[in-house]
């Protein structure tokens, strides 16, 4: 380049030069760009924290910000706070990981904390001296990895039979306790258009989340998929879509979708959490009651799956982590914990809190005295548990809309679980 | 002349032998300027820097945007990459085993079935249909020109949004399809259109072909319009009968579009994800999985990131050997037009 002499030749010259060096700087741009965002995640100013969950919907999505606002305001920092679809959630975080930028605060699923501790990207909230007395165990338990707390849920959640007044009253019905009434009455509710039943079979975590109170109550477990209680639930949720007293449709629902189908009018009963009740207190003429889920004998205790999300802290540097971990004390405080379950829907992980609200709201009384013999879905499995449960729901869908014999079907999802 | 027009659609070769022809001509123009031979020397010295910074941000911006990226998928493909590895930035190289359990999985024969047979149908009948269509808006007739550009109206929806309009139309229970289907006693009890496993594979290509029937309509159409109409005078004046003349002419002038909508359709059937995503997620257990699906389900559910970089690398390869059917197809009218 230094021999440009005085010919015409300059002006191309210059445009390549040019072009060279735009384009060299737009590179050293874009390095430099991550370079900055990696050091903004890792080390930057303390006072900003950033905080990621999956509520997209009314009421949690906007109770959740507020109440990090508050927590934020009394420790002295700003939170930025993030919302991403729940089916986002785990690349969303992983990708934030590999750029070295975790999140302070995230708001995980519990059965996804051992894949996540396993990484070594959260910090041990033992040691940073948050405790988990007076917890219910299985939540304790739930946010546990290698004998290390990683984990804690401000709130919890189960599963338990809605059931419609009205419907059950016309037909001069009492809400099923057994598995026995539980079809009897589905059959008799079946009419037009409304099913007697609607429960999610879907193709996710949900759809095994919503199958395993039924999986456990019958006294099967995750590690062996085919054992004859296991086929002895699945061919109660098969008898009720083939009976015609649940609609084909249940493998597309989400718990949602079971939640409008309900309020709808189109299902006399439904599986669903306690999230859902903010939703349906609103429609007032819908008159609605909940128990425990039905159980195959009448002297068996309901084991449902232990639901909710736990706080973690991400790994950066000790200033940082220390405001999260202030922010947290704040969150799993008692007097926080209760305003959040009161507002988005969910029991608090606090057993005396749990029980004190119960007594004050009866329409939560099914799900505090479930989450007390409520299991950790992890607690079997650990880090296998979303194998275990991909095969599960594989085998319900082949089940319920493809005719797959449960034994069948359950046999093939204990081989892929095992392989 | 009109066979000449056609290859221009191809952009990837034509756009080279373009970019050739420039340069072979800006070479001339600025070899005149530097005038006898010492200067003609620098002057290509100088035209080939000149030639470099023009093409830098081209291969920069493929190299980083395609080249690095599809680079990244092999690697991934022969690597234990876990969720620690996200943490750790380490994942151990684990040779063909990927493949193998990919290869092993219950799901993958089947969803190879599924994608063949998807990929299939959707193209047999958008191509059907569009042709069908195309011949018929030939004809002039009132408000035909209104009709033509409402047909484009799958076309233009964002996916996600006709997605979630035909599950409901889908829905069992309550949904429109089923609804109508009963009241004109075509069937007598709903059909599970997403919710089984037999059918959901069915439903999931009647909507993905009508979301591909205009862009089949419109692309033939166009081949159409480049058919001289004295050539269907002349075999109407030979007595042809219309059969005749859709078959001898019209079937054999538009054979070079139609390679091209057959070969872009087979890469856009492939890559399908959205409309199955919405309708069935794949599901009910895997019965409308295809290989797209599975590679997202794969990396982002499971997230066995590897064997997803495997079934992602397999779709690379189909597509990319259909690219050059493709391209060697375009060559070959354009050679034909030469000649």
């Amino acid at each position: 380049m230094t021999r440009i002499s005085g010919t015409p030749l300059r002006t191309a010259r210059r445009a390549a030069a040019v072009t060279v060096a735009a384009v060299t700087a737009l590179t050293a741009a874009a390095c430099g760009d991550s370079v900055g965002d990696a050091a903004e995640g890792g080390s930057g100013g303390a006072s900003t924290l950033t905080e990621i969950d999956y509520y997209e919907a009314a009421p949690q999505n906007t109770q959740l910000p507020k109440l990090l606002d508050e927590c934020a305001a009394q420790v002295g920092v700003t939170i930025e706070h993030q919302q991403v679809p729940r089916a986002q959630f785990m690349p969303k975080l992983l990708q934030q990981a590999s750029s070295h930028a975790m999140p302070d605060l995230a708001l995980i699923d519990n059965p996804d904390l051992p894949q996540l501790a396993a990484t070594g990207g959260l910090l041990p909230l033992s040691d940073a001296g948050l405790t988990t007395e007076g917890l219910y165990p299985s939540i304790v338990e739930a946010g546990r990895f290698q004998d290390k707390t990683y984990g804690i849920a401000p709130g919890v959640n189960g599963l338990a039979l809605y059931y419609n007044k009205d419907v059950f009253a016309d037909a001069g019905l009492t809400p099923p306790k057994t598995w026995d009434d539980l079809t009897r009455a589905a059959r008799a509710l079946t009419k037009g258009s409304r099913y007697g039943i609607a429960f999610s079979a879907v193709g996710t975590e949900e759809g095994s989340f919503q199958f395993e109170p039924f999986l456990w109550t019958a006294g099967a477990g995750l590690k062996q998929l085919d054992s004859p209680q296991a086929v002895q639930a699945l061919t109660l949720w098969k008898d009720l879509v083939d009976g015609k007293s649940a609609s084909k449709s249940v493998v597309t629902w989400t718990q949602a979708d079971v939640n409008d189908q309900f309020m709808a009018g189109n299902a006399a009963m439904m599986v669903n959490g306690p999230w859902q009740l903010p939703t349906l207190n609103e429609k007032k003429d819908l008159n609605f009651g909940i128990v425990p889920i039905p159980v195959p004998s009448p002297e068996a205790d309901p084991v449902t799956p232990l639901g909710g999300e736990v706080w973690t802290v991400g790994r950066s540097d000790p200033a940082r982590e220390k405001n999260a971990v202030a922010v947290l004390k704040c969150l799993l405080s008692q007097d926080k914990s209760l305003e959040w379950s009161t507002n988005a829907g969910y029991i608090p992980s606090n057993e005396a809190a749990a029980k004190q609200m119960a007594a004050s709201n009866p329409q939560l009384a099914a799900f505090v005295e479930e989450v007390a013999t409520a299991r950790a879905r992890t607690a079997e499995l650990g880090t296998a548990y979303p194998k275990a449960s991909e095969a599960l729901f594989n085998a319900i869908q082949a089940s319920l809309a493809g005719g797959t014999p449960p034994q069948e079907a359950l046999s093939a999802a204990q081989a892929a679980a095992g392989a | 002349m009109m066979a000449e027009t056609i290859p221009g659609a191809a952009a990837p070769a034509g756009a080279v032998r373009v970019g050739r022809r420039v340069g072979r001509r800006a070479g001339l123009h600025v070899g005149r300027h530097g005038g006898r031979s010492a200067g003609a020397r620098r002057s290509r010295g100088g035209t080939g820097w000149a030639a470099f910074g023009f093409i830098a941000p081209a291969w920069l911006y493929v190299a980083a945007f395609y080249v690095y990226p599809l680079a990244a998928n092999v690697r991934m493909s022969f690597q234990d990459y876990t969720v620690t590895s996200f943490f750790t930035g380490r994942a151990p190289f684990v040779g063909w085993r990927n493949y193998e359990a990919v290869w092993q999985d219950p799901a993958f024969a089947a969803t190879v079935a599924n994608t063949v047979l998807f990929t299939v149908g959707s193209l047999l009948f958008q191509f059907g249909a569009g042709l069908a269509l195309a011949v018929f808006f030939q004809r002039r007739f009132p408000l035909g020109g209104l009709l033509r550009s409402l047909l484009l109206v799958p076309w233009l929806l964002p996916l996600v949004v006709s997605g979630t309009a035909w599950r409901w139309i889908m829905e069992t229970d309550s949904g429109v399809l089923n609804q109508a289907l009963m009241q004109v006693h075509l069937i007598d009890r709903p059909i599970p259109w997403l919710a089984s496993t037999s059918v959901s594979l069915l439903s999931v290509t009647l909507v993905n072909i009508w979301v591909g029937v205009p862009f089949n309509m419109v692309i033939l159409y166009g081949g159409l319009q480049g058919i001289p109409a004295h050539l269907y005078e002349a075999a109407a004046l030979d007595g042809a009968g219309a059969w005749r003349r859709f078959r001898h002419i019209t079937l054999p002038l538009l054979r070079p579009v139609t390679a091209v909508v057959l070969t872009l359709g087979l890469i856009y059937t492939l890559k399908v994800f959205d409309v199955i995503m919405v309708l069935t997620q794949g599901g009910p257990a895997d019965s409308s999985q295809t290989l797209t699906t599975f590679a997202y389900d794969l990396s982002f559910q499971r997230l066995t990131f590897g064997h997803g970089a495997v079934v992602g690398n397999l779709l690379i390869v189909v597509a990319v050997v259909f690219a050059f059917v493709y391209l060697r197809a375009t060559r070959d009218g354009e050679g034909r037009a030469a000649a």
